[in-house]
């Protein structure tokens, strides 16, 4: 591994956690919904309404119709807080309660495709990450299973932000493009930084299952990054750069 | 040449995910980490797996469908 390779995996994530001001604690947030403090409640909206957007959105089939769930879930937690028995934590709580309100909406829109999150083909069979065809046959004598496509070399100049920040851009259309339970689990773990965990326990997946979709959704991302860029190194591409992918999201499908 | 037992290229980029999570058995640990020693090409997709995770992880919310700041709702 060389090092510009290292800096990128040992550069700091940039996250987005709202303005200083955010209460960093659960516990100091939850001690505030609950003597009705309108900070905290501020902080935790701050801090989960984007994400929640996200979540409630793959249940229903429009950004309005997201908002809705988001502002019932918010309510059901201000009149729930009392009763919230500390067992999870309040981002598991908060998720659940969003979660189902969402399932709920989607089942009353009649436009929204039934359940096409965590579907059977989500949780079974036996897609690869990677292609067969890259591989020899395991009827080779010699090199039964082993790469005949081996992986296309791509560096990564940390250096050189412009790149670093297309590649990004090119991470961002393939999340864009995966199937809704690969893009939702693929964007809360490595986007939002939930724990295996924590995926788990929300959406009822097994630890398996939630392993498998995350697979599935990373490998096809390292795809696009392998096929869009032959060599994603300041000054050193062997073929015409692509155009720079728009990274606002783009109409509703 | 291969033991029955080795993993092979195809094999090991399927369990990836196992490996980075910290989910293999004590077994498949060590047939993972025998082959990886032996195979750059299996080296690189590895390191092309974390790259893309370390990329993943410097989105912003802005950058992802469904929060389209500037434009009207769907």
């Amino acid at each position: 591994m060389d090092d510009s390779t290292d800096d990128v995996l040992r550069a700091p994530v940039r996250k987005r956690r709202g303005p200083p001001s955010v209460l960093d604690a659960e516990g100091a947030l939850l001690a505030g919904l609950r003597a009705g403090d309108e900070d905290a409640f501020v902080a935790l909206t701050r801090r989960h309404g984007g994400p929640m957007l996200r979540v409630a959105r793959a249940y229903v089939s429009s950004h309005a119709a997201a908002e809705d769930v988001v502002q019932e879930t918010w309510l059901a937690v201000l009149r729930g807080v009392d009763r919230f028995d500390g067992r999870s934590s309040l981002k598991t709580w908060l998720y659940r309660i969003l979660v189902n309100r969402a399932k709920t909406a989607g089942q009353r829109d009649r436009r929204c495709v039934p359940d096409p999150r965590f579907s059977p083909q989500d949780l079974a069979g036996s897609e690869p990450a990677v292609g067969p065809e890259r591989f020899y046959d395991v009827s080779h004598p010699q090199w039964a299973g082993r790469w005949k496509q081996p992986p296309t070399p791509w560096e990564c100049s940390v250096e050189d932000r412009l790149v670093t920040s297309e590649a990004v851009g090119v991470v961002g259309a393939a999340i864009n493009d995966l199937p809704p339970a690969q893009r939702l689990v693929v964007t809360l773990r490595d986007v939002e930084c939930w724990t295996a965990q924590e995926v788990c326990s929300v959406f009822g997946l097994s630890e398996t299952n939630q392993r498998v979709i995350l697979h599935r959704g990373r490998g096809k991302v390292r795809q696009r990054l392998e096929s869009d860029y032959r060599t994603i190194d300041r000054g050193e591409r062997e073929s015409p750069r692509r155009p720079v992918v728009p990274r606002v999201g783009r109409a509703d499908h | 040449m291969r033991a029955p037992d080795d993993l092979s290229c195809q094999e090991l980029v399927e369990l990836i995910t196992d490996h980075l999570e910290d989910a293999l058995s004590a077994d498949d640990r060590a047939r993972f980490d025998r082959h990886l020693a032996t195979c750059r090409h299996c080296r690189a997709y590895l390191d092309q797996m974390r790259l893309t995770i370390a990329l993943t992880g410097q989105l912003s919310e802005d950058d992802l469908l469904g929060f389209p700041r500037t434009r009207g709702g769907c």
